[in-house]
């Protein structure tokens, strides 16, 4: 909401200035967005009578135009515009004149010719085209002829003001007209409200001959008022009404359809102005419109209308969109002699759902959709008949049409004066809130408690205007509001002492984090959307349940078109974004939910919702940098799988394995692993497939994993149980083996240890050789093992005929050779 | 004899004292000491004289062995210190090479705002509860106090799944749902951190970003304590010095509603581009839990009271960063998330 300090002054005395007022309104509920003294810098610009146009003798497209400023000798000045005629009075920047943005005129020859002055455009006196006609914005700006030379411009134009743009939240829509800014001010500052109420003779009805209004849907209007306007002549407005158009963010186009503004602007109340002599039978019907019916509604736009909408309708056809947009075939034009002026009520949510669904904001429906006041719509209807009057634009046909099936009947509400305090944690005196009351025009009353003792009551009769208060905790915030929210003390709350406690998963995602960031992987957050065509970049097959995603009905862009299923695909884009941006180097990972579409068909209304479950995905590329003393590691499947190993293990999970599998999609078919926990799958490790690579322009490999932490939180932990420190030392021995290469080592280690029996304490592979000692096809592994007794130190034969039996196991079942140094 | 014996002496002493090193002192020693040494040669001479004088020598040649390899070990001990000290000096190195690199990662600057929010609250005894993020209109809208049509709807333009299931625009829901489980019991005081969606996306918004929704319910809760405890935060978030402002405003689901303005973190309240010139920053908005939002969720209007907020996680993050562009937060660069 706009609202023009010069415009409001008139309603109320202010004590303040306007940045006072701008923190007291938003400390009591209209927050400032922003201020704006409109012709700030403009200095020194006059209107000027243009008495004649002379041709420039070197320049085609300039003019020499002799402007009387209001002195004694003619204004000699060049211009360029194209809009200029004889006769016109037009903005006048004399020398050392200042224009809107800060520029200063100085006397300046063109082509040889001196030019004492330059002609204003509107836009530089900071008038834009979505408040005056775009050739007055870019060509030079007109005023009515009858202007006299010599007048200070900024004064003229309104602009010596100061606009206060205020939020209105959607439960004031009282407060979207001057008006009810100027009620919010006399309640602050405890002062009287001026408003000109116009005088209404009783007068014959003679409206009643002309039209005939119907409603034929009273739920959906619950008031309909009108008059008529006759012999009237379109003309421009006045300057000073266009001045508070202009102020209000309202563009000027005609004196009819700027009275409706005004009085909108003004009153709060949206008005139309009918072509009278256009409505067949000079009938108004309120209806749903019915299938199928066509409206061009005024921005020429053809709307075809169901019984969803609420039309305004002559006897024929419909005429209007109700309180949202006028219609093409009643418009008021140029040759408009008599006007049906409409002030009605509307039922909001019918207003709002008609402007979302046809996409059709107006100043009018944006009111409608908040609710006005429906006893305000006769005080409008009459306050343009006045206007009409005092500027001449035609004749008020005695009497008003009003259709008012059920008149309002105001709401009262009972207030526990103490009630205020307890829930506000104040004291403030009953006759207080009384007079806080009373200031807001809440008509109150005070009942003294039956019980003795107790805080009376106070019986709140609530104005037509404020639809919002319905109940006593509207009525605390009315209180709590006026009386100011920092006047509030401060306390914290007093009750049983509460444990604050996360939850589980939460628990389970910081320990997780803390390992990961200690392993040197940055944690990223991405969207939960996906656009369904990375699945196809992924090389997924048709039938992959990655697939099976929920999707948006109203998605932003493709990239948001559905809920990922997977991690995956935002970790590859953020490396590879980094990666274009010359990061190579990196590990990521993210904790998030993916959803699947388990219980939503889609296409039906169904009430369970989806499943959601929380998973943890990493992905790296590149290598550790190397530094002195300091070897490069490279960021791969190894490295991966050491970051693994070392996070299952902090979480207390015993039995981690890692099971080759080749038929993963999207995957390395040779560099992929399940990640087993006691047998279940919880993840995957893996190399991304080249293919998946070449489609995100990644020359270089990516390693990933991911864990499903929901399925991972099911599996019990390893409980922690101290176990004795050995009292006797353990004995070291070596072995390496020679075999063929494509037996897993994971399946030696297990025959080791299996052979080795409770003796061997630990099994460690310290190294994998391939090379020219060995023949093709095999490979050496070595282990270094750990034996210990917890009773006596073992013998060496002890130790010997274990690794014997070793040896010969390793040998009998995997083929394996004893490698001679 | 004794003339013999103290003349080896002087000469074993003038050897030692002309000694260069280690081994020049150690072939010192095996010349005069050693098995086949000057003191043994001579020692063997006293076979010939009587047993009182060849104790005396004794004695005098048992001194004389002392005084002989007590300044060997002297002269030992200097050049052992000498060469340590080369040693020493032949190992110094450059203390100002790099140490070896352990490569920490760093946390999303979005999980350690949430993390410190969430040790605010849990200090202050709040829980920490979660909820959907894809949810049903009920939940989201109807259940606070947001009935279809209801203008309040269109402030915060939703991703819909289908016409009654859609991806959460607040963490508010958590609300709801903690309250039907509760009810009737109290007190209830819960935190729900998590992610929302809305259909927006330009320098300040996201189309989906991070709230954490608090509510608090007890036999007398009052809006002093809603601004107490927010004060608190606000404090513990951005410092002790930061002043804040309850501004009136209007959400569906708390009457009294108020939006919690701080003074500006980059200028001190002075008036900057951040502040727009104010000198305040909008970072929640609260309220007093609405009665009727307290009765669709089962509890006695007229029995308790409570007070809700909801924080917008960015935000906090951007101004205690001083990030510009919320875009940053979800691009991730490396260069970014490592200054965190």
């Amino acid at each position: 909401m706009r609202v023009s300090w010069q415009w409001l002054k008139e309603y109320v005395d202010i004590p303040v200035g306007p940045e006072e007022l701008a923190e007291k309104l938003t400390l009591t509920g209209l927050s400032l967005a922003g201020m704006h003294y409109m012709g700030k810098e403009i200095e020194r610009v006059v209107t000027g009578k243009i008495q004649k146009i002379d041709a420039h003798p070197k320049a085609d497209k300039l003019v020499i135009c002799l402007v009387d400023t209001g002195q004694e000798t003619l204004r000699q000045i060049v211009t360029g515009a194209p809009n200029v005629k004889e006769g016109q009075v037009v903005p006048v920047a004399l020398e050392g004149a200042r224009l809107a943005g800060g520029m200063v005129i100085k006397p300046a020859k063109f082509r040889g010719v001196v030019s004492q002055g330059m002609l204003c455009s509107g836009s530089e006196l900071g008038l834009t085209t979505d408040i005056i006609p775009v050739d007055q914005a870019h060509g030079i700006l007109v005023f009515p002829p009858d202007t006299l030379p010599g007048q200070e411009v900024k004064t003229m134009l309104g602009l010596d003001d100061c606009l206060i743009e205020l939020e209105v939240t959607p439960n004031r829509g009282d407060c979207l007209s001057m008006l009810g800014v100027a009620r919010e001010v006399a309640a602050i500052f405890k002062q009287p409200l001026r408003l000109q109420i116009p005088e209404v003779k009783p007068q014959p009805n003679e409206v009643k001959e002309y039209v005939q209004v119907e409603i034929e849907d009273v739920a959906l209007c619950s008031r309909y008022v009108a008059r008529l306007f006759k012999q009237v002549k379109i003309a421009p407005s006045p300057l000073w009404i266009q001045n508070r158009l202009r102020a209000g963010g309202v563009r000027p186009i005609n004196n009819i359809v700027d009275l409706t503004n005004y009085v909108m602007l003004e009153l709060g109340q949206p008005l139309h102005a009918f072509d009278y002599d256009r409505l067949k039978e000079g009938k108004i019907v309120v209806r749903k419109a019915r299938e199928g019916e066509e409206l061009v509604s005024l921005d020429g736009v053809t709307r075809t209308l169901n019984p969803d909408r609420l039309v305004i309708a002559d006897a024929k056809e419909p005429v209007a969109l109700a309180g949202v947009m006028g219609g093409h075939n009643t418009e008021v034009t140029p040759k408009t002699t008599t006007v049906l002026l409409e002030s009605a009520c509307f039922h909001p949510q019918t207003i709002r759902r008609t402007s979302q669904v046809l996409n059709l904001r107006s100043e009018s429906s944006n009111r409608f959709e908040k609710g006005v006041d429906v006893e305000g719509c006769t005080l409008a209807a009459h306050r343009t008949a006045q206007l009409l009057q005092d500027i001449q634009a035609g004749e008020v046909v005695d009497g008003i049409i009003d259709q008012y099936p059920k008149p309002f009947t105001p709401r009262t509400i009972l207030l526990k004066t103490d009630r205020v305090n307890f829930l506000l944690g104040v004291k403030i005196p009953t006759e207080e809130e009384e007079e806080i009351l009373s200031r807001l025009n809440f008509q109150v009353q005070r009942q003294p408690n039956e019980t003795s003792g107790q805080a009376p009551y106070l019986i709140v009769k609530v104005p037509s205007y404020r639809p919002d208060i319905e109940r006593e905790i509207d009525l605390v915030e009315e209180i709590a509001r006026l009386y100011g929210y920092n006047q509030i003390p401060v306390s914290l709350p007093f009750g049983a002492a509460t444990k604050g406690k996360r939850v589980d998963g939460q628990e389970i995602s910081a320990k997780i984090k803390e390992v990961l960031i200690s392993c040197g992987l940055n944690e990223v957050v991405t969207f939960s959307f996906i656009n369904p065509a990375v699945f196809d970049r992924f090389g997924l097959p048709p039938e992959s349940p990655y697939r099976n995603t929920i999707k948006l009905q109203n998605p932003l862009r493709i990239d948001t078109a559905a809920l990922r299923t997977t991690l995956l695909p935002g970790l590859v884009e953020v490396i590879q974004r980094n990666f274009n941006r010359r990061v190579t180097n990196g590990a990521i990972f993210e904790i998030g939910r993916v959803f699947y579409p388990d219980s939503i068909d889609g296409a039906g209304f169904q009430s369970a919702l989806p499943e959601e479950r929380m998973m943890l995905s990493a992905a790296g590329t590149g290598q550790t940098l190397n530094s002195w003393h300091q070897p490069a590691i490279a960021i791969d499947f190894y490295y991966f799988k050491g970051v693994l190993e070392t996070l299952l293990t902090a979480l207390g999970l015993a039995k981690i394995s890692f099971e080759a599998t080749g038929k993963e999609p999207g995957f390395h078919p040779g560099r992929t692993a399940q990640v087993m926990v006691n047998g279940n799958q919880v993840g995957l490790i893996g190399e991304l497939h080249p293919d998946v690579l070449e489609n995100y322009d990644l020359p270089v490999p990516v390693v990933t994993f991911s864990v499903d932490l929901t399925r991972l939180t099911s599996l019990p932990g390893k409980s922690k149980t101290y176990t004795p420190l050995p009292h006797f030392p353990g004995v070291n021995r070596d072995i390496a083996v020679v075999l063929p290469k494509d037996i897993p080592a994971a399946e030696v280690c297990f025959l080791i240890e299996k052979t080795g029996g409770n003796l061997l304490r630990n099994v460690r592979l310290f190294d994998v050789y391939q090379g020219e000692q060995i023949k093709k096809g095999y490979r050496s592994l070595a282990f270094t093992l750990v034996f210990q007794a917890d009773d006596r130190t073992l013998t060496d034969n002890e130790v010997s005929v274990s690794m014997e039996a070793i040896t010969a196991v390793l040998k009998e079942k995997l083929g394996a050779e004893l490698r001679s140094s | 004899m004794e003339e013999k014996l103290r003349l080896m002496l002087k000469a074993a002493q003038q050897a030692i004292a002309n000694a260069q090193d280690l081994e020049e002192i150690n072939q010192v020693r095996i010349h005069y000491l050693g098995k086949k040494g000057e003191l043994t040669r001579i020692l063997r001479g006293m076979g010939a004289l009587a047993a009182d004088e060849r104790r005396n020598y004794g004695q005098l040649a048992n001194k004389i062995r002392e005084e002989i390899e007590e300044a060997l070990e002297k002269q030992t001990n200097v050049f052992k210190n000498k060469e340590k000290q080369e040693r020493l000096a032949a190992e110094k190195i450059d203390v100002t090479l790099p140490g070896n690199v352990f490569y920490l990662g760093h946390l999303h600057p979005i999980t350690t705002i949430l993390n410190q929010i969430e040790d605010i609250f849990l200090g202050l005894g709040f829980s920490i509860a979660e909820g959907p993020e894809v949810e049903l209109d009920y939940y989201n809208f109807e259940a606070l106090n947001i009935p279809a049509g209801h203008p309040a709807r269109e402030l915060q333009d939703t991703f819909f799944i289908t016409p009654n299931i859609l991806l959460r625009t607040h963490t508010s829901p958590v609300q709801v749902r903690t309250m039907e489980v509760t009810t009737p019991n109290i007190p209830v005081k819960i935190i729900a951190p998590g992610k929302v969606y809305r259909r927006d996306d330009d320098a300040t918004h996201t189309p989906m970003f991070h709230q954490v929704e608090g509510l608090a319910i007890d036999r007398q809760i009052t809006f002093a304590d809603l601004k107490g405890t927010l004060q608190l935060f606000a404090a513990e978030t951005f410092g002790a010095d930061i002043r804040t402002r309850f501004r009136p405003s209007f959400f569906p689901f708390t009457e009294p509603s108020a939006e919690v303005d701080i003074s500006c973190v980059m200028c001190a309240g002075q008036g900057c581009r951040v502040c727009s010139q104010t000198g305040w920053l909008e970072i929640l908005g609260c309220g007093m839990v609405h009665p009727r939002v307290l009765e669709m969720s089962g509890y006695s209007s007229e029995e308790v009271t409570g007070f809700a907020f909801g924080l917008g996680v960015e935000r906090i993050a951007m101004l205690k960063y001083g990030i510009d562009d919320m875009r940053l937060l979800f691009e991730n660069d490396l260069r970014f998330l490592a200054q965190f």
